[in-house]
């Protein structure tokens, strides 16, 4: 199942200039990655049977990218945990549930100080309270202030909320790995009057646009435009998380999650076209922390959780379109998803000297 | 403490089943690798609250770890042996507290990297065990039975995609009485074979009338328990120093008594419904969670000679928050997403079915409630077929036991 064959990308081969050519050189060049912080299966995704849940990614999206069918995870597979390894290029041994930062420097430190760029010029969207200390590790000859600010759009919504009539708690959810238990927010933490300075929202342009909102998905990709627009910061990591509300055992609402998550990446997508810092000098990666387990391990329950450690739990897809890559391209050589951080150290021009990956090679 | 320490003394505050259990076999269990040994434990520790089918299998699994020579011994437990284990660990108290001894393991074998050598070597010990305890013959096949989609009046999907390569399609049935057939059934076999917690009807809703020889655990019934967990849980909550892990060993602590469940009762299916509650994930909130879940603990853990599950509309989705805040009034149904939910429940059924004892003459029937769709998986049965014979469910039901 894990070959091209059950790829539909379609479009020919198309041989692409280098990275960064021509009037987009003259721009700066843009990276945004997409992280599902609740891993997919390929059965409800990218095979035959799963594509009718992701018709923007394999229609649109899919035949303008490079696609690699192989990522595998050796890490730990909780969402935290597994996307601070994804952005330090090491499996982290951190606890998945506490607040604390990753132990290696991340790509957002390394961005800034290898290629000296400001605080504003890389951020992170991220889906629940325990994501709030990713931006940066506690590493000496980085740590505090060296690297992204986090913005936790469902915190600033509760923030914003607060000491309202507003019922905004459709929208709070939080931590579906532990469903009986929400932690309690530590640590730097997006504040809220930079809502009005980073953003230009005010706090009721901000609430009106939240009620019109299904998911915390949805708000965060709302974060992440207003971001584009108002800082286009080089470097923008988003993590989504609706899809993990697999592991209350609905199938029927992980499906639900995959399907706006498949949306909301093509609306992303769309919105680098249009906006004018990012059109033409931007490339974006998509990609699940990991799978879930397979319907036929004995130790798991299916769909419903990642706990396993088998094959289908930690292997999964990444796709990456835009600008330097080619389009159309499917490669099946497996690769980590450790290596994705040197990668776009090779790509941008900054060494992540800890990283334990290895930058893959279709895009040297 | 190191197993080869082990005394009867130490094992004063088990049950006292579980207390034969382990003093009987002692001298085996002073051999086993401490990275193993508590695993087992934690299956021994709840010996008194355990169904026959489980108590039969730690049975002989004791009974063969005991029988092993050294050599064989070694052979068994080298791959576990290879394996590191911290010194937290070692002096954790894994005899009174195994579960939360492998909770922790689980958590240092993720951080070390030996999750998967364990995982593998778990699994070997697993297979040559079940290739080595052997099982009682079954009185009859087994069946299970899934009923599906409750409350809804129209689907246009696909129904049973995951089930119809392995059986056989009908979409000619008469739904008539489907529910009152089907219990017949399952009650006449409970008559016919007479098991101790052999044959189960589990509902995701309220109960319908059903003999009384079947194991009967419903949603509805254990809403005043679901409701008590959740005032539990969201007082431990607030308490200093609580973190999920710590709520994970606080669940796995509590008793029926604790969350209001008739001390009078039986108290072996009690601690059953009890842990779907607290260890199944989302049980709490999803009335097609907890049947699913309650499905696969009932197949697993007293591997039931016979399974009806029915499945009802669960609430619409609302957040986690709210949920498990909101204590009063009734909410609004999902009915069509509680039709999806089932739809790959019962995928899970019959998987679960097929990991049992007499997997090759088992038979499973799944119907979609109210309509004239359903689909059996029988050894006698053609594979990726469809039938358009008008039968009744007690007549389907005749031929997927045939």
């Amino acid at each position: 199942m894990r070959t091209t064959a059950g790829l539909a990308l379609g479009a020919a081969l198309e041989c692409s200039s280098p990275f960064v050519r021509g009037e987009a050189a003259r721009k700066k060049r843009k990276t945004i990655v997409i992280t599902f912080g609740g891993g997919a299966r390929d059965q409800e995704t990218f095979a035959p049977e799963g594509q009718e849940n992701i018709p923007h990614l394999i229609n649109e999206l899919a035949p303008q990218s490079s696609f690699f069918t192989h990522v595998t995870n050796q890490g730990i597979l909780g969402h935290y945990v597994a996307t601070a390894s994804l952005t330090t290029g090491v499996y982290e041994t951190l606890n998945n549930f506490s607040a604390v930062p990753p132990e290696h420097p991340t790509i957002f430190e390394y961005f800034r100080k290898d290629l000296r760029r400001p605080a504003s010029d890389t951020w992170v969207v991220a889906p629940s309270n325990g994501f709030n200390r990713i931006g940066e590790s506690d590493c000496r000859a980085y740590g505090p202030g060296t690297g992204a600010a986090v913005i936790l759009p469902k915190h600033l919504l509760s923030a914003t909320a607060s000491g309202t009539t507003e019922d905004f708690d459709h929208l709070l959810r939080d931590n579906y790995e532990t469903p009986l238990y929400t932690p309690r927010l530590s640590g730097g933490e997006f504040e809220l009057q930079q809502l009005e300075s980073i953003l230009r929202l005010s706090v009721a342009d901000f609430m009106a646009h939240a009620r019109t909102l299904s998911s915390p998905d949805e708000l965060s990709v709302y974060i992440a435009k207003r971001l584009m627009q108002q800082e286009a910061p080089s470097l923008l990591w988003i993590t989504m998380h609706d899809i993990d509300v697999a592991h209350s055992g609905a199938y029927s609402l992980y499906l639900e999650g995959i399907r706006r998550t498949d949306r909301l990446c093509a609306e992303l997508w769309k919105t680098v076209q249009s906006e004018p810092e990012y059109a033409g000098n931007t490339t974006m990666f998509i990609l699940p922390d990991f799978g879930r387990d397979s319907d036929f391990e004995p130790g798991g329950n299916g769909f419903q959780h990642h706990r396993t450690g088998d094959a289908a739990s930690r292997t999964t897809w990444m796709m990456a379109l835009g600008a330097g890559v080619r389009q159309g391209v499917v490669f099946d050589d497996p690769m980590q998803s450790v290596d994705l951080v040197p990668t776009l150290g090779a790509m941008l021009g900054f060494t992540p000297a800890e990283s334990k990956g290895r930058p893959i090679k279709e895009f040297s | 403490m190191q197993p080869r320490d082990l005394q009867a003394e130490h094992f004063s505050s088990y049950p006292p089943e579980a207390k034969r259990v382990v003093l009987a076999h002692l001298d085996a269990l002073r051999e086993l690798p401490l990275i193993f040994i508590p695993s087992l434990l934690r299956e021994v520790i709840d010996y008194d609250f355990k169904f026959p089918a489980e108590r039969s299998a730690i049975d002989g699994e004791v009974a063969l770890l005991s029988s092993f020579s050294q050599i064989q011994r070694h052979d068994r437990f080298q791959a576990f042996e290879r394996l590191s284990i911290s010194p937290k660990l070692e002096r954790f108290d894994w005899i009174n507290q195994p579960a939360q001894f492998t909770e922790q393991l689980s958590a240092y074998l993720w951080s070390t990297h030996q999750l998967d050598a364990f995982r593998a070597a778990a699994t070997e010990y697993g297979a040559r065990l079940h290739s080595e305890v052997s099982s009682e013959p079954l009185p009859g096949c087994r069946l299970g039975i899934a009923v599906i989609g409750q409350g809804v009046a129209s689907f246009d999907g696909r129904l049973f995609k995951n089930l119809r390569k392995h059986g056989t399609y009908f979409n000619q049935i008469k739904p008539e009485h489907g529910l009152e057939l089907l219990l017949e059934a399952v009650a006449a076999r409970s008559k016919a074979y007479s098991v101790p917690y052999g044959h189960w009807y589990v509902d995701g809703g309220q109960e319908g009338s059903h003999n009384s020889l079947l194991t009967c655990v419903s949603y509805k019934s254990l809403e005043p328990v679901r409701e008590a967990l959740l005032r539990n849980v969201r007082t431990e909550i607030e308490k200093p120093g609580m973190g999920p892990e710590e709520l994970r060993t606080h669940l796995a602590r509590l008793t029926p008594s604790d969350l209001g469940m008739n001390p009078g009762g039986d108290a072996v299916l009690d601690r059953f419904q009890l842990k779907v509650l607290t260890e199944g994930s989302g049980t709490q909130i999803f009335s097609t969670t907890f049947a699913q879940w309650t499905a696969r603990e009932v197949l697993r853990r007293a591997q039931a000679l016979t399974l009806l599950v029915r499945f009802a509309p669960r609430q619409r989705q609302r957040p986690m928050n709210e949920l498990l805040s909101s204590s009063q009034g009734d909410s609004e149904v999902d009915p069509i997403g509680s039709l999806i939910d089932a739809d790959i429940a019962s995928y899970y059924h019959w998987i679960n079915q097929q990991r049992l004892p007499g997997y090759d003459r088992s038979a499973f029937l799944v119907w979609f409630e109210g309509h004239n769709e359903a689909l059996i998986v029988a050894p006698t049965l053609p594979r990726g077929t469809t039938s358009n014979s008008a039968l009744d469910l007690g007549q389907l039901l005749s031929i997927a036991i045939s």
